[in-house]
């Protein structure tokens, strides 16, 4: 079995040291420690910064793996959290006294006076769950510390949020990221070339479960060796070249009567390849950003047309006809708005704003 | 008698013909023994059924092949007062699921019949793998409850069971479910490998095949291999031996959409739009999808008319799709996009001939 362990359980910080980047948390945090008491935490930030990999240290680090199952209470989004749930089960754990401390303190760990509940991606909780967290919070304070733990600090109902200490935790930088993978790769004895290390980074916009997930699905369908297009397969991501056809055929107008035959080919066969038209649209805008074919006004109408389509998409619109209509817009825009044109062509009434 | 689909179905990584590299990468994932939850997504006929039940025959031999249906009662509703049917496609060592199926309730199904599944070790303890394989279609359809179910369900039963999902597109998957996955893209054959495959199985049936009606077929099957396969099947028993002249023949339901695209083509009335609604009710009593409705009718429409109202007819059927898979009754959002086609259309051509007699 250990050769399928995920790694990003594997290389999992025990200890609170080894957490990188977030250095003003781990910083007071630590002073926490020391002094054996923690207020009641709340940790935000985006996707694999290490918040759950933080706390979880944290509370190995107090209680040391004897009494961490009676010390510690772990849910997350995949438990039921309903407000009953936190009526009985979290009420329940936290009214519980805490025994003596003395067999632990054998074992060196400082294993102070309270529990420790973790509501992990607790911005999926409702609202009546939250507020039925609050009254328990204050009662049972002097024998429970909580950790919310979250996404987006916004969708916590203020009266949890005061009474917590916040902590922000940034999205990792490239270079760390790199450092890490590189560390992660020698272990496990895989060949990653540079461009596909960078490939990765790239990939995981700062979020390390992310990286470590794609280097390791990489390993197993490609073996020890992994080059930036193993990259792209496995972490589900549109190759550029593609991606790059699609844009030309959107904003080639040089030949009116095939253009659009041209663009909808383009679009059917990337449909056809089974490529996720979400991944397509975000990596689309990226490119059109960075265009140098594109005028600013072209490209702030072309965004327009992004969030329409993106929205749509949410909502579970059928893949083909968005990814059509977004080129065929971006298409138009390009051909009615080109500085180089003489006079322009579209000016009649069939544009479809007006309508 | 078999239909050709079936009939030349590989059975296993080595007799496919399209997409070696990625059978010998499923091949090097299931040698090592064991193998991750998988997540399977690509477009309909590209192949995913077929690798998922080769898959299976390379890690637990012939006894994958003998499948049984089986139906099973399980409880819903908040009470569980409520009991349905689900039907399960079975063997020994895997089970196949299609929880969409049960609508609204398919977070019970997960819930239910993956935990009875997952919790049963295999019998036969000294087999090799001691894991069974459960199957589950169409994930993209459930439900956000159904995934989120799932998410737990993944992690919990590891040891005992591994998912293989199967999805056309991984959009409207939760991103926590495919971080747990491997996912596998399975895309889409080209047009030259749906042509070597249809020429072996004429070769092996024993009938001739002329190159360009062949490539005709597969130009019309859009990537599809099954849709390419039962068409050439259908002209076969339509006429044979095959003609210079000869069309493939399309499915029934796809002549009609392309005769109300004519239909919308040559008036733009009231009257028309009556007669029309009438084909709608017929597709959509005929179990025609209105999604794929939509998208067909937008495609022949796109092909016939001019630049500037193929942008209106793309911009307004993804417009109108949208519609329609947020509202309750297809037949409306149908209509309206009919409606509306007309009257640019007409607006056009009268744009036309006012510029033209200027």
């Amino acid at each position: 079995m250990s050769s399928t362990a995920p790694w990003v359980e594997k290389y999992r910080p025990n200890t609170i040291d080894q957490v990188v980047y977030q250095d003003e948390v781990v910083q007071a945090l630590k002073k926490a420690l020391e002094s054996s008491n923690l207020p009641h935490l709340l940790f935000y930030g985006p996707p694999g910064t290490g918040k759950t990999s933080t706390i979880l240290a944290i509370a190995k680090q107090l209680f040391g793996p004897e009494l961490y199952r009676s010390r510690v209470l772990e849910l997350n989004a995949s438990d039921e959290r309903g407000i009953e749930v936190i009526r009985t089960k979290v009420k329940t754990f936290a009214q519980a006294s805490v025994g003596m401390q003395s067999v632990a303190n054998k074992a060196g760990y400082p294993c102070p006076p309270f529990k420790l509940i973790v509501l992990d991606e607790a911005d999926s909780m409702t609202k009546d769950a939250q507020a039925a967290l609050r009254r328990t919070m204050e009662t049972y304070s002097k024998v429970t510390r909580f950790c919310i733990v979250c996404n987006y600090v916004s969708r916590i109902i203020e009266p949890l949020v005061s009474r917590c200490a916040k902590f922000r935790f940034k999205a990792l930088e490239p270079t760390l990221l790199r450092k890490r993978l590189s560390e992660v790769a020698e272990k496990e004895q895989v060949k990653v070339t540079n461009d596909a290390l960078d490939r990765i980074v790239d990939v995981s916009e700062g979020d390390m479960r992310r990286a470590l997930t794609v280097l390791q699905s990489a390993t197993r369908t490609f073996g020890k060796e992994i080059k930036p297009n193993h990259v792209d397969e496995t972490a589900a991501v549109v190759p550029d070249q593609e991606i790059e056809d699609l844009l030309n055929a959107c904003i080639d107008v040089s030949d009116k009567k095939d253009m659009f035959k041209a663009m909808q080919k383009q679009c059917a066969q990337i449909v056809r390849r089974g490529h996720s038209a979400v991944q397509v649209v975000s990596q689309l805008n990226n490119h059109i950003i960075s265009s140098k074919n594109l005028t600013n006004v072209q490209k702030a109408r072309i965004a327009l047309e992004f969030g329409n389509v993106d929205k749509c998409l949410t909502d579970g619109a059928d893949e083909y006809l968005q990814l059509l209509s977004l080129s065929s817009h971006i298409l138009r825009i390009k051909a009615e708005l080109d500085p180089k044109a003489t006079g322009s062509s579209n000016e009649d009434a069939m544009s479809v704003d007006d309508d | 008698m078999v239909l050709l689909v079936d009939k030349y179905r590989p059975k296993s990584f080595d007799k496919m013909d399209i997409h070696k590299d990625m059978s010998q990468q499923l091949k090097n994932i299931v040698n090592t023994g064991d193998f991750p939850h998988l997540l399977f997504y690509g477009p309909s006929g590209a192949g995913k059924k077929t690798r998922v039940m080769a898959l299976l025959k390379e890690v637990y031999g012939v006894k994958a092949e003998k499948t049984k249906l089986e139906n099973k009662e399980i409880k819903v509703g908040s009470q569980l007062s409520k009991s349905i049917t689900v039907t399960t496609l079975s063997s020994p060592c895997h089970i196949e699921i299609n929880p969409s199926d049960s609508g609204n309730y398919d977070r019970y199904v997960i819930g239910t019949l993956l935990k009875e599944i997952a919790q049963s070790a295999p019998l036969d303890q000294s087999a090799e793998r001691n894991f069974k394989v459960v199957i589950i279609n169409e994930v993209d359809l459930l439900s956000r409850e159904a995934q989120q179910a799932l998410r737990r369900t993944m992690e919990k039963y590891v040891k005992t069971c591994r998912l293989v999902l199967m999805a056309t597109s991984i959009s409207k998957i939760l991103s926590p479910i495919k971080s747990r996955c491997l996912c596998i893209r399975v895309p889409a054959p080209t047009s030259e490998e749906i042509s070597t495959v249809l020429q072996k199985v004429a070769k092996q049936e024993v009938f001739n095949l002329p190159k360009a009606f062949c490539d005709e077929i597969s130009e019309k099957s859009e990537g599809n291999l099954r849709r390419a396969l039962l068409m050439l099947e259908a002209s076969k028993a339509e006429k044979y031996p095959f003609t210079a002249g000869q069309k493939a023949r399309l499915p029934e339901w796809e002549r009609f959409i392309a005769d109300i695209a004519k239909e919308i083509m040559e008036d733009q009335s009231p009257k028309r739009l009556l007669e029309i609604r009438e084909k709608y009710y017929q597709l959509i009593t005929n179990c025609i999808p209105p999604e794929l409705i939509l998208q067909k009718l937008a495609n022949y429409l796109i092909v016939v008319v001019d630049y500037d109202v193929k942008h209106q007819v793309s911009h307004w059927s993804a417009f109108y799709e949208h519609r329609l898979k947020c509202g309750s009754r297809p037949i409306f959002h149908l209509e309206a996009f009919t409606a509306k086609i007309m009257s640019v259309y007409k607006r056009y051509v009268k744009l036309l001939s006012f510029v033209n007699n200027l």
